[in-house]
């Protein structure tokens, strides 16, 4: 692949207002710095080096912690100057400034020692220590004695959940855990108290943290207060941790994460800064979902179903030669929207078109194609996230973004923000002055509309709320888009469709979230209409199409033949089948599924894997390298962070032995020429071949890329409890990336081979500022990843019609709920995940309920899916409706739009997650 | 109103006023501090369960209230004594020997800054400057300010206050 061809991104699109240059002499030399920007945010962006605390790049300056401290002078002839805070002073032209002078850097180190009065001296055993913010800031000042002997004040901790761990002692005030948490994703629990000397951050008593985006405190927090808790159990320094550039697993968005490893244990996950996608934040499914990778309820050996129904485990030889037997002739295979593309694609060629299918249920499957049709039609440009923040009006149609696309969410109640910034822009006040935008923008907030089946955790937000069946929704969708643009289909109209019709057609860059969730190709239509109705009207509108696994979009770019419902026939009728990382009883009813002659590959025992005929140990997604595409069908490059143990082995390298072992032999030598001939054989994926850098990149000695930082310490005896003698480091050949601490880590590479963050002098994630062409724009290198379908032009008439609303007919109308912390199958072997997860559930209205008998809390059978769920009754469901929770451990799977109900005496309400159970159909 | 239970710790009379500064207010949210002192007023301090009850009340979550209740030290997050002794501590009366002040006064009662004497006549407490840096060193007692503090007054001052 064509390492230099990688795209670099146009300059931050972030900016709300274009950037004129304002010349500004720093300690004696000139800089082109942005007009209008606070100095520090200029003065990092020129990578110099200024202290500061309680700014931050996504949050803005409120220039509380006075660190930043710089002395600006009037003129040439003033040579004493005057104390000012960076943060808070706009650049102007022919400004002179000097960060070096002792008057500023004496007062930089004055902040830091009354900062560090009642500062613990507990580096050594605090999870900060090595990464730490506040450390970094104290040795960058030169405060290096302390004179303070006096008692320091000291809290008590609170509990605050499975994720994050609190040590308050260590605050130093600086006010960005609230800024964060608060102010800018929205959660009510957690502020400060007290005043002066005596701050407490934490909740009102203990508790667990409500917010899904709490464990971005961990990184938010410049010293060790909050931690990430799983990772405290299994501790290792930043230094000693090996990581590789990743994408988080768990849901569409393709957020870019670095999970770290050592022996063998993957220890944590922290956000990979992209300028486009998930910015400085990711969600705590995506933090705190990886630990599935040390399940103990992984598959470690290829297993061949004896005789007695046991599995043996003789090695991988035999297991192929018995696959090998097994699979002589006509094949199914059915793949994985969880899977990456290389080995969905590689499971195609094996089996070839005809018999390759995409592995999710047969209506979802259609919902996908329903998006892509959609995206392929065109006349939009599909947002990235940062384009969701930008957004002036917002839509979302039928899908519970909090759950299935978390960190669109957390854009959206950016974009909300929009008119506070307006306001703040027509009365002078800088957009990057936080406190200053908020006060004066007090509770203004730009248009939300939020049409959904049940209530969701952004309708605090909204201007109007709807609610219905998938149906109902879709059939306000052509209301409001016919109301925009008569000449569209029309559908319903009521007050909630005319005022977000008028609200969205007043706006510049409207914005309709939906998502494949409901399963319903008829509301991603509707969603469809209303932009392209709003396009009509010259507006810039687009469309977000939400899908709830990380490669949801890959498997429907690569297509494939046959239907889930088809495949699972051929193999009740008896034909074998691969089934690539695929637990089908989440997805289709158990008596569907046949597995006597099933080859299953997993890296998890899934009630699927228990089932095979075979079973072959696959590599979880930190163990391989490999793409994934996110709803922007951004196509993204995860690279291995480390090598499986035993006999685990990415999915591909097992197709490719059993395709050696067949007719349809394939030579993929490596991932690179598997992506190419992905790339070169699938229609619309060729730009797939610009995606990342070539193994070949950088391939002097010395200069590859390390996954290890520079003092990673104990290679040769971190092992010697196996083994005495140092163990030879793996060797990848198959990507730019080395198992080593030697190499070039300098951030000059393309974004997307970027393994961690570390700067001389930034050893804490404060460091991603080096990496950056400026501050929260594109990586130096250029934004990981390629748009595989991007087309702007066209603009597509009315398309579709409403759906007729469905009849009760003495039943309830289903819909499927999906939950943030649960319903996300490998997040859900995580344990701090499932700690979270609720136990199976439906929501109720209360009329409902109580014809049916049933108290809130109490339990309800749901007739076709044999199956009790306890219930929560919420005035804010639609009589008629029924919300069942979807994928959660041991919770049933809804298979049709209309149940019947009846309550359950003999309920007893099971506790929410439990480690040890495994998700059954 | 979600949780009327929870209402029900505040009195008719509470309730009453509370509602009455609400009405003249644009947003229940803002009643935050009056509602706490109108509570403060009647109990003698703020618990807790007056807490939570305040917060639903104004439709607010607990932690923004007690974050408004933590800032302001005249607003009583504990039990205090009949009268509240706040001895200055800013730069005047510091000046003006307000440590030897205060240490005299924790003599006198028996009790430390933050602490209630046993009868619950006392309850004794730091406060910023009083606004009365002429008479320096100053101290509060209830509502009444006194200047020029000598520490051989205090009995004479305490005698005061039942
Ligand atoms: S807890 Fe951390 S983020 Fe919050 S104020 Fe203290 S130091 Fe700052
Ligand atoms: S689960 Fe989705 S939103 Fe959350 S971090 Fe992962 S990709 Fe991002
Ligand atoms: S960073 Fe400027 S005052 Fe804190
Ligand atoms: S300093 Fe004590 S009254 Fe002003």
């Amino acid at each position: 692949m064509a390492g230099q061809s990688v795209s670099r991104s146009q300059p931050s699109r972030r900016k709300r207002v274009l950037a004129s240059m304002a010349r500004v002499n720093i300690d004696g030399k000139d800089y082109e710095l942005e007009a209008g920007q606070n100095l520090l945010h200029a003065c990092l962006s020129e990578r110099l080096d200024l202290p500061y605390f309680c700014w931050h790049p996504a949050m803005g300056s409120v220039g509380s912690c006075r660190l930043c401290a710089i002395v600006e002078y009037a003129d040439e002839g003033d040579q004493r100057g005057r104390l000012q805070m960076a943060c808070t002073l706009a650049a102007r032209p022919n400004m002179r400034i000097s960060i070096q002078a002792p008057f500023a850097a004496d007062f930089r180190k004055q902040v830091i020692e009354w900062l560090m009065e009642n500062h613990p001296h507990d580096c050594p055993v605090c999870e900060e220590g090595g990464e730490c913010h506040l450390q970094d800031m104290t040795v960058m000042t030169g405060h290096s004695m302390r004179r303070y002997a006096g008692a320091k004040r000291t809290w008590r901790n609170q509990y605050l959940g499975p994720f994050v761990g609190h040590e308050m002692n260590r605050c130093i005030t600086c006010y960005r855990c609230v800024r964060f948490y608060r102010d800018y994703a929205g959660g009510e629990d957690l502020e400060a108290y007290g005043s002066r000397a005596r701050m407490f951050f934490g909740r009102q008593d203990d508790g667990v943290l409500e917010s899904e985006f709490a464990g971005n405190l961990v990184e938010v927090c410049p010293t060790g207060v909050f931690t990430d808790k799983p990772f405290s159990k299994v501790y290792t320094r930043k230094w000693d941790l090996q990581s590789a550039p990743s994408v988080c697993p768990h849901c569409a968005v393709g957020c870019n994460t670095f999970p770290a490893e050592r022996y063998g244990v993957l220890k944590r996950v922290t956000n990979r800064y992209h300028g486009e996608v998930n910015g400085y934040f990711l969600c705590d499914r995506g933090r705190f979902g990886s630990h599935f990778v040390n399940h103990e309820k992984r598959v470690r050996h290829a297993g061949v179903r004896g005789a007695d129904g046991v599995f043996e485990a003789n090695g991988a030889e035999a297991a192929l030669a018995n696959v090998a037997a097994r699979c002589a002739g006509a094949l199914v295979g059915i793949g994985s929207p969880r899977a990456s593309l290389e080995a969905n694609f590689a499971l195609k060629q094996l089996v070839g078109e005809e018999n390759y299918c995409p592995g999710v249920a047969d209506d979802e499957h259609e919902t996908l194609r329903a998006a892509l049709e959609i995206y392929r039609k065109g006349g939009f440009r599909v947002p990235s996230v940062t384009d969701v923040e930008r957004a002036d009006a917002v839509l979302i149609l039928g899908e519970d973004i909090t759950a299935t696309a978390a960190r669109v969410a957390l854009a959206v109640r950016q974009a909300v923000r929009g008119v506070a910034f307006d306001m703040a822009r027509e009365a002078g006040i800088p957009e990057w002055q936080d406190a200053g935008v908020r006060g004066h923008g007090q509770a203004a907030q730009s248009p939300l509309f939020v049409a959904t089946a049940t209530p969701t955790r952004i309708d605090e937000l909204a201007t109007a709320t709807r609610r219905g069946a998938a149906n109902d929704l879709a059939g306000a969708g052509f209301g409001i888009a016919h109301a925009i643009e008569p000449s569209f289909a029309s559908g319903t109209q009521d007050d909630f469709t005319a005022a977000a019709a008028k609200a969205l057609a007043a706006a510049e860059r409207p914005l309709v979230i939906t998502g494949c969730e409901a399963r319903s190709p008829a509301l991603l239509r509707a969603a469809a209409n209303v932009v392209w109705a709003l396009r009509k009207q010259n507006k810039k509108a687009a469309l977000v199409i939400a899908a709830s696994e990380a490669n949801s979009y890959g498997v429907a770019l690569l297509g494939g033949g046959l239907n889930l419902a088809a495949a699972l026939l051929r193999m009740r009728e008896g034909e074998p089948a691969l089934v690539l990382e695929n637990d089908l009883f989440r997805r289709v009813p158990a008596g569907d599924i046949d597995l006597a002659h099933a080859v299953v590959l997993d890296s998890l025992e899934t009630p699927t894997a228990e089932g095979a005929a075979v079973v072959l140990p696959a590599a979880t997604y930190a163990e391989q390298t490999g793409t994934f595409v996110n709803y922007e069908t951004r196509a993204q490059r995860f690279y291995q962070v480390f090598e499986p143990a035993g006999e685990v082995a990415p999915s591909w390298r097992w197709l490719a032995e059993i395709g050696k072992r067949r007719e349809r032999a394939a030579d993929w030598p490596n991932i690179d020429a598997l992506t190419a001939a992905c790339a070169n054989g699938t229609e619309g994926l060729r730009r797939l071949t610009t995606l990342a850098p070539e193994a070949g990149f950088r391939a002097r000695a010395n200069t590859r890329i390390p996954r290890q930082p520079q003092r990673y310490s104990g290679r040769t005896a971190m092992l010697a409890n196996v083994s005495v003698h140092e163990p030879k480091a793996p060797v990848d050949a198959e990507t730019p990336l080395a198992y080593s601490m030697e190499g070039e880590n300098a951030g000059d590479q393309p974004g997307a081979v970027v393994p961690y963050v570390w700067s001389p002098g930034w050893n804490s994630n404060q460091s991603v500022f080096k990496f950056q062409q400026e501050v929260g724009g594109p990586l130096a290198g250029g934004d990981p990843g390629v748009r595989l379908l991007d087309d702007e032009s066209g603009s597509p008439a009315s398309y579709g019609e409403p759906p007729a609303t469905e009849q009760r007919n003495g039943t309830f109308l289903a819909a499927r709920v999906h939950d943030v912390f649960g319903s996300d199958e490998l997040a859900g072997y995580s344990a701090p995940i499932l700690e979270r997860a609720p136990a199976p559930y439906c929501i109720l209205n209360p009329d409902d309920a109580r014809e049916l008998g049933v108290a809130d809390g109490g339990g309800v059978r749901i007739e076709e899916l044999d199956a009790s769920v306890q219930v929560r009754v919420d005035a804010d469901v639609p009589a008629g409706l029924v919300a069942v929770a979807q994928g959660l451990p041991g919770g049933p799977l809804l298979t049709s739009h209309r149940v019947r109900l009846a309550a359950d005496a003999d309920f007893t309400p099971r506790s929410g997650g439990d480690p040890n159970v495994i998700a059954k159909g | 109103m979600a949780e009327p239970a929870l209402i029900q710790v505040l009195s008719d009379e509470e309730l009453r006023e509370i509602e009455e500064e609400c009405s003249h207010l644009p947003d229940r949210k803002s009643a935050a501090i009056d509602a706490m002192m109108i509570v403060q007023r009647h109990r003698g301090w703020v618990s807790d369960e007056s807490l939570a009850a305040i917060a639903r009340l104004l439709g607010m979550s607990l932690e923004s209230l007690d974050s408004i209740a933590t800032f302001y030290n005249l607003i009583y997050r504990k039990p205090v004594g009949r009268h509240v002794v706040m001895v200055c501590d800013s730069v005047s009366c510091y000046v003006m020997g307000a440590d030897g002040l205060r240490k005299k006064v924790e003599e006198h009662l028996g009790i430390e800054l933050g602490e209630t004497t046993p009868d619950d006549r006392f309850t004794l407490l730091p406060i910023v400057c009083l606004g009365a840096c002429d008479r320096a060193p100053t101290m509060m007692i209830g509502d009444e300010l006194i200047g020029d503090v000598r520490s051989d007054q205090l009995a004479e001052i305490f005698g005061r206050f039942e």
